[in-house]
């Protein structure tokens, strides 16, 4: 007879607990699980990267509908619990009451809101769960000025994430520094100082008084009379256990529900778990903790014995480019020695605090690569009498001195922890390594290092060069894919040097694993033959991705966008008409891009080579705005208008576009020509960027504004607009010829250097040649891939095969 | 069983895929460098990518969304991903494509 187990909450803690269970007992418990928030269990401590938008909800789920379903466990999500009866052991929810044998109270906790007028109004939000963050990015959307009251961890990533979201955001925090519980007053000068680099205002000793406003929030009142403007308010004070549900059933609650080390409540039939409880006085917020936890908590579920020992935990802030970590105490007191190190000009600041033999704490910030050997010391109550002199330059310089990047990772000892939130210590990485995990995925899979909030992925992957030796892969040699052990640079080399021609003689020669590659490596395969034997090979649509299969940009519904050419950005009133009927015929959403284009959204596959047709009527031809190819040249007005103009930046951006569109490069290309050092047309940004002045052309590459964003670096100056064109066109050229594929020109140059591109280009032989080159190549790719697939023969291929909609309808 | 010609072999390009409507959903008919078709669910079970779209590469496809690989022979996705898409039964006869249209119709009326 299998017992009933019914569990409250389905957060990260009770989430580790019901995977231990199923693990270790699956038949023991038919499980019911509630849950007020409407979906199942993620990672919530990458809420913040949600809200900054660099991963997505679906990323940090960590138990999907199938995971509850294989795992038959009842899920009553989106339904509030209305009370627990201990008496006859049940709980009821708002759709009725379950019964149960054992119950496990995971309900976290839940966010303290500051008791001041107007803490009610709508865009008053407080920073706890999904929706919460939500909440928060559609309010960011608009825009407009945000105040996040509280600058703790969680404070602070909330306006990292709305700032780079948009907003104008202001942090006011209580205390005199930041996060004052775990830093010291010089690291949270030195957060403070990161925080306004990024545009974001702190104040500190800032009290809120009220907040303002009639229908929703409009700004925020502070004790000392400032009025702060804002269009949303986040309240990130601190968190509280949620107890409510306990308190009811008259289980003993201080601050949190009171649980023994085997994680019982007053009744030994209910369990606690997670930021609910409360051991010695002690509350839990952090991840690793929950989980040693659930650990416990499944092994008294299943008749184990196990204890739960709370154990020192360190802190990190999940806000890109701030590197801090704390450790242990490290206030200041008597028989306490302070270690510092300072290095202003790189922002680094390092304090030991030391206690007889004893390190005890740890502040770091700017630098933190040595965090976890100092963590194990403080933990291990470590004597460190012996390195005292030079303890504070890290694991490197203790016996011996090498500045090996690796000695560090080496020297810990096995039971060095690594990865702080699933608890996962360096020897069980190492016999993970050694069992055959042999790369970052594999290690992840079997031991979960490295799984959950992925700051300690570079010291897994060390531990797998320490580990591995020369048996792990440099990343500098990395194969293109599976399908081969040869780089990109290998197969790029022996495709000219053995005049390899075609895609089968790439398979043969170079000796492939798979019948005709993957999608990763024979796109490659397919741009390097055709940028080396633009006569001899013929491009291959089945090769490409589908955008430049389709000439059109797939869209995450199915549908695609469509973008004509606009020359240097100049159009016609006529060729707008066309546009605008065309958007009105096949239904298109219009978008002004910012490469100076008009972007044509929604259109149908069907309908992809009848709108090409239209656009051609009209003398348009495609922008490519989809292709590992030239995309733009952004231009200004230039001489033509402007009253700075030097030169024609205009003339020159359609001059270059029409010589370079419809060619194929490793990754895309996008050009700009500025008419003056004002640079309108932002072309210090670009992959090539012209900046005309008084004496000619300033010609720089290299540029980027999107993952990375660099400014260009200065090839050469030149005095006309004629040689301004030859150099553009044999950098492109040595690109496309040299460039491994989906490398942008500025990863190329980091690779090459310009030094060697700049030497190249400047022997004048040698550039014709590269300019001769390239012409070639566009005497064959330079036509207008919208008129040859709008050609019925070809555009039936745009259809379905067949239809057998169409026929049960008649 | 209900064969029910649908085009040439020729229509679907080599190494490329071509798409057949029905009530039931769409479906994609694939043809490998060897000239073996196969059919198969349109939809990535993932995010509904269209499987039509993608690389096929020997009896497998990539899908243009993600890059989740599926075998066409049991439409198992590979590697560390989890999932299956349908898969029908189709052969070739005298150069046309001939789909086993009942499975489809079957599920249409269910």
């Amino acid at each position: 007879m299998k017992q009933k187990l019914v569990v409250i909450g389905a957060g990260m803690a009770s989430g580790r607990v019901l995977e231990h269970l199923r693990e270790q007992a699956p038949d023991q418990y038919d499980i019911t699980l509630f849950n007020a928030e409407p979906r199942g269990n993620y990672n919530r401590i990458m809420l913040s990267p949600v809200l900054s938008g660099e991963k997505t909800y679906e990323e940090i789920v960590t138990h999907d509908d199938d995971w509850y379903a294989q795992n038959e466990i009842t899920c009553r999500f989106g339904e509030h619990v209305v009370g627990i009866d201990r008496h006859s052991r049940t709980v009821t929810g708002q759709n009725g009451a379950v019964s149960y044998d054992k119950l496990l109270i995971a309900t976290g906790s839940a966010p303290f809101i500051i008791p001041v007028p107007g803490k009610d109004l709508p865009g008053v939000i407080a920073y706890r769960d999904l929706d919460d963050t939500n909440a928060m990015v559609e309010a960011s959307a608009k825009g407009g000025k945000a105040v996040v009251i509280g600058g703790g961890l969680l404070g602070l990533e909330a306006a990292a994430g709305l700032a780079l979201r948009g907003m104008e955001v202001t942090v006011l925090h209580l205390m005199g520094h930041l996060m004052e519980r775990q830093l010291d007053e010089a690291a949270g000068y030195l957060l403070k100082k990161d925080l306004e680099d990024r545009g974001i205002t702190v104040m500190t000793k800032a009290a809120t008084k009220a907040i303002l406003g009639e229908d929703r929030v409009e700004a925020v009142l502070l004790e000392d009379g400032t009025v702060l403007d804002a269009d949303l308010v986040v309240m990130a004070v601190g968190i509280r256990p949620e107890t409510r549900l306990a308190t009811d059933a008259h289980l003993e609650v201080a601050r949190g529900i009171e649980v023994n080390a085997q994680m019982m409540t007053s009744d030994p039939d209910v369990l606690a778990v997670g930021e609910c409880v409360e051991l010695d006085g002690q509350l839990f917020g952090l991840v690793a903790p929950l989980y040693d936890q659930a650990k416990v908590v499944a092994a008294t579920l299943t008749g184990e014995e196990a204890a739960f020992v709370p154990k020192e935990l360190s802190t990190k802030l999940k806000v890109t480019g701030c590197d801090l970590f704390s450790a242990g105490d490290f206030a200041e007191g008597e028989g306490r020695e302070d270690v510092v190190f300072r290095d202003p000009s790189r922002g680094v600041y390092k304090r030991l605090v030391i206690e007889g033999d004893r390190l005890v704490g740890a502040v770091m910030y700017g630098d933190t690569a040595d965090s976890n050997w100092f963590f194990g010391l403080i933990k291990d109550g470590t004597d460190i009498s012996d390195m005292r002199e030079t303890l504070i330059f890290g694991p490197a310089y203790q016996g011996g001195g090498q500045a090996d990047p690796l000695s560090a990772v080496a020297a810990l000892p096995p039971e060095a922890e690594i990865c702080g939130c699933n608890g996962i210590c360096k020897g069980q990485i190492v016999q993970a390594i050694e069992g055959g995990a042999i790369d970052l995925g594999a290690v992840k899979a079997t031991t979960k290092a490295s799984a959950s909030c992925g700051t300690c992925t570079g010291l897994v992957e060390q531990l797998l060069q320490v580990t591995l030796g020369d048996g792990f892969e440099m990343p500098t040699a990395q194969p293109v894919c599976g399908c081969t052990d040869l780089s990109h640079e290998d197969v790029r080399r022996l495709i000219k040097s053995q005049e390899l021609k075609s895609q089968e003689a790439v398979w043969q020669e170079l000796g492939w694993k798979t019948v005709n590659g993957c999608h990763t490596c024979r796109p490659a395969v397919n741009f390097y033959l055709l940028a080396d034997w633009p006569l001899d090979y013929t491009d291959d649509p089945q090769s490409r991705f589908v955008n430049e299969r389709n000439h059109a940009n797939i869209q995450k519904d199915g549908t695609y966008s469509v973008m004509p050419r606009m020359w240097g950005g100049m159009t016609t009133p006529q060729e707008l008409v066309a546009i605008a009927q065309a958007a009105e015929k096949y239904g298109a959403t219009v978008k002004v891009t910012g490469g100076q284009r008009i972007d044509l959204l929604g259109v149908r596959k069907e309908d992809l080579p009848a709108i090409w047709a239209d656009l051609n009527r009209a003398g348009m031809v495609s922008g490519h705005a989809y292709t590992k190819g030239l995309r733009t040249v952004k231009t200004c007005v230039g001489s033509d208008w402007c009253r700075f103009g030097t030169q024609d930046s205009t003339g020159l951006g359609i001059k270059l576009e029409k010589r370079l569109w419809g060619s194929w490069t490793p990754h895309k290309v996008k050009l700009g020509v500025s008419g003056c050092p004002r640079n309108c047309a932002e072309a210090t940004c670009k992959d090539i960027g012209i900046v005309c002045v008084d004496s000619g052309y300033q010609i720089g590459v290299g540029g980027a504004a999107g993952m990375d964003v660099k400014e260009v670096e200065r090839l050469v100056d030149v005095a006309t607009e004629e040689e301004a064109i030859e150099w553009t066109v044999a950098f492109v050229q040595l690109y496309r010829e040299n460039g491994k594929y989906l490398d942008r020109a500025y990863k190329w140059l980091a690779k090459v250097g310009l030094d060697w591109v700049q030497e190249v280009l400047a022997d004048p032989a040698e550039r014709a040649a590269l300019v001769d080159r390239f012409d070639l190549s566009q005497s064959v790719y330079q036509t207008d891939p919208w008129a040859e697939r709008a050609r019925p023969d070809v555009a039936q291929g745009f259809q379905p095969l067949a239809d057998f909609t169409l026929e049960a309808a008649e | 069983m209900n064969w029910t010609d649908i085009g040439a072999v020729t229509d679907v390009p080599l190494r490329g895929a071509r798409l057949v409507k029905t009530q039931a959903g769409c479906i994609a008919v694939f043809r490998t460098a060897e000239d073996e078709v196969f059919a198969a669910s349109n939809a990535c079970p993932h995010k509904q990518g269209p499987l039509s779209e993608g690389i096929v590469h020997g009896q497998k496809v990539t899908c243009p969304l993600h890059n989740w690989v599926f075998d066409l022979n049991t439409g198992e996705a590979q590697g560390a991903d989890e999932g299956r898409i349908a898969v029908y039964p189709v052969r070739i006869e005298a150069g046309r494509i001939l789909l086993e249209i009942s499975a489809l119709q079957n599920r249409s009326a269910a």
